[in-house]
């Protein structure tokens, strides 16, 4: 009789609780062996990073010396992947170039997940804010992305800082959204209403007990804007709204090989493919971690 | 339905003063002195101060914001600086290049992406689905300037199949235009074919769980029937939506191809008055097109709400 009532034992789950809790590797294993693309997109995304880090070992030549006996040199051992239009060599720049996209894919990442949380955070928890707050969000998000970012180029001049506050202003209401999303619905939740009852303030509420609960999708939607901040870079310097012509970027390096490409295709060839590779990295990851945090997408 | 169209269209209202706004702050932070851009640094003081007042730059910021406004919304956009014409004449005179490449590339987007989620949902797990995906993971990360060098290359450069770059009016004959706007049309649309490609296979996936599905496969119905007719009916709704948002990207994103190709679209037009500080041309074209990325949006919003009425309730 007593059978009949009983749970069917899931042998495998009763197993899991009874072996010993695998050491760090074994779990590192196993997440790769579930979710590959966090290996593959890692992978490739250390190699940008080793380039950037050791970029002054790497390089084989200046980046920025122009040696115009040099000019448009076909890739030799010499020179990797060739020379420019003004004789500098294609693989140096390259190697270069990575740090600029990795500088501005940093900078807007973090500051759009601290500006972009802390808005959310507020419009969500705060009615009287959302209004407000949310309204600006919208009339940024009503400029097309590339629009708004050479607009703010054109008013703030070429320079590194400014293309990490154009990329930036450009994502940070995309953020917001998210995170705002997250915190309406974490409002509603008994142990919100238990910790405010307890007369806890509202920073302290909010940085403690709601911001945790949105830390992945804001941690998933950082890797987009990661991937979206190197892209954008790139896209300024090509159309020459980006950071100054003299350092070295992949967009920069694209855009002055147009008119190179009937004779000298291999100056388009190294930078496009850097810069395909990263943000090819950086999206699976993105996806990759969005798996590993919501498994109910995996597969999808 | 009436009610949502009429409450839609008023939420754009404050949107769209939020963007004229911010355009008008543009103008006034952007580093340099309209006077001394049309002038020359030669002229006289005298001559620099007449034209501020002529231009009104000596009032105070409120009441130069509100004949922004004002000209602005009676579709007066100022003069450009540079090409001797109001802004908005000139805008439209790039405008069918833009438009042109921008129906190029949402046909592009919808050809490509719909079948190849709907195809890739089918075989769920497999190579085709893999090999689809794995292709849509590239489609979104290779950047356009670099998929149209590219494509350059190949199908200009090496091959001879195609033009290079440059456009022509479709006053020249269909076939004459159409074919410098085909590699540049596959250029804008690749990345957004991608990503509806993705949401394509997620949403079909959804949707062929789903018990009614079941139903359909139950009672014996052929498995077109069941993906077209039942499933992929549902799975629509909110395509339309990205399809809504991917023609307000492609939009904005014409800027880099028509680079890239050298079309005479709003987009160059954008640069070149950014290259020569032509204030007025830059604030006009951003607002304008600002404004249909607005109207894109609740045109979408709308057709949305037509087609399923929980949307128009909540």
């Amino acid at each position: 009789m007593s059978g009949s009532l009983s749970l069917p034992v899931r042998e495998d789950v009763l197993a899991a609780g009874l072996r010993p809790r695998p050491n760090a590797f074994t779990r590192a294993r196993r997440v790769i062996r579930l979710y590959p693309n966090i290996l593959v997109g890692s992978v490739l995304l250390g190699l940008v990073v080793i380039a950037a880090v050791f970029a002054n070992l790497l390089m084989t030549h200046s980046p920025t010396l122009q040696a115009p006996s040099d000019r448009l040199l076909p890739p030799s051992l010499d020179h990797f992947f060739g020379t420019d239009g003004q004789g500098r060599d294609v693989y140096s720049r390259m190697i270069k170039g990575s740090q600029l996209s990795l500088i501005v894919g940093v900078g807007v990442s973090v500051i759009t997940a601290v500006a972009g949380g802390l808005i959310g955070l507020v419009a969500g928890f705060m009615p009287r804010f959302d209004g407000p707050i949310m309204r600006v969000m919208d009339g940024l998000m009503a400029f097309p992305s590339i629009i708004l970012a050479i607009g703010i180029m054109a008013v703030r001049g070429a320079a590194v800082s400014n293309v990490i506050i154009a990329l930036t202003v450009v994502n940070v209401p995309r953020m917001a959204r998210v995170v705002r999303a997250v915190t309406i619905s974490t409002k509603e939740m008994q142990y919100v209403e238990a910790a405010q009852s307890v007369g806890i303030s509202t920073p302290r509420l909010l940085l403690r007990h709601v911001l945790p609960n949105c830390l992945s999708p804001m941690i998933v939607q950082t890797s987009f804007v990661f991937a979206e901040a190197v892209l954008g870079e790139a896209t300024l310097s090509f159309l020459g709204a980006g950071a100054p012509p003299d350092v070295p970027s992949w967009g920069g390096m694209l855009s002055e090989s147009r008119i190179f490409l009937r004779n000298a295709a291999w100056t388009m060839l190294a930078p496009g493919a850097a810069l395909t590779l990263t943000v090819f990295a950086l999206n699976l990851l993105g996806d990759g971690i969005r798996d590993l945090l919501d498994p109910r997408l995996r597969n999808r | 339905m009436l009610a949502f169209i009429i409450r839609r269209c008023l939420t754009t209202i404050p949107v769209m003063l939020l963007v004229a706004t911010g355009v008008f702050l543009l103008l006034k932070l952007t580093p340099g002195d309209p006077v001394g851009v049309i002038l020359g640094p030669d002229a006289s003081e005298d001559r620099r101060a007449a034209l501020r007042d002529q231009l009104g730059l000596n009032d105070p910021l409120l009441q130069q914001y509100g004949r922004w406004l004002w000209d602005a919304a009676h579709g007066d956009l100022g003069d450009s600086l540079f090409l001797d014409r109001p802004v908005l004449t000139a805008i439209g005179q790039r405008a069918q290049p833009t438009l042109m490449l921008t129906a190029i590339a949402v046909v592009v987007t919808v050809l490509i992406g719909f079948p190849a989620g709907i195809i890739a949902a089918q075989n769920r797990g497999g190579w085709v689905d893999i090999g689809t995906m794995a292709l849509a993971m590239i489609g979104i990360s290779i950047p356009t300037f670099w998929l149209g060098l590219n494509l350059i290359l190949i199908f200009g450069v090496k091959l001879r199949w195609l033009p290079v770059a440059g456009y022509k009016p479709l006053s020249a004959g269909v076939w004459e235009s159409l074919q410098y706007l085909i590699l540049p049309g596959i250029t804008l649309g690749a990345a957004q074919a991608a990503l509806l490609a993705r949401m394509t296979r997620s949403m079909m996936l959804d949707v062929l769980n789903q018990d009614y599905v079941r139903t359909a496969r139950a009672k014996g119905l052929i498995e077109r029937r069941v993906v077209y007719a039942h499933a992929l009916r549902n799975a629509m709704l909110p395509l339309i939506n990205i399809v809504g948002l991917a023609v307000a990207a492609l939009l904005g994103g014409a800027v880099v191809t028509e680079q890239i190709f050298n079309i005479p679209g709003v987009g160059r037009l954008l640069i070149q008055a950014i290259g020569r500080r032509d204030v007025p041309l830059v604030q006009g074209t951003v607002l304008v097109t600002a404004g249909i990325y607005v109207l894109v949006n609740l045109v979408v919003d709308i057709v949305c709400a037509a087609l399923d009425p929980r949307v128009r309730q909540s």
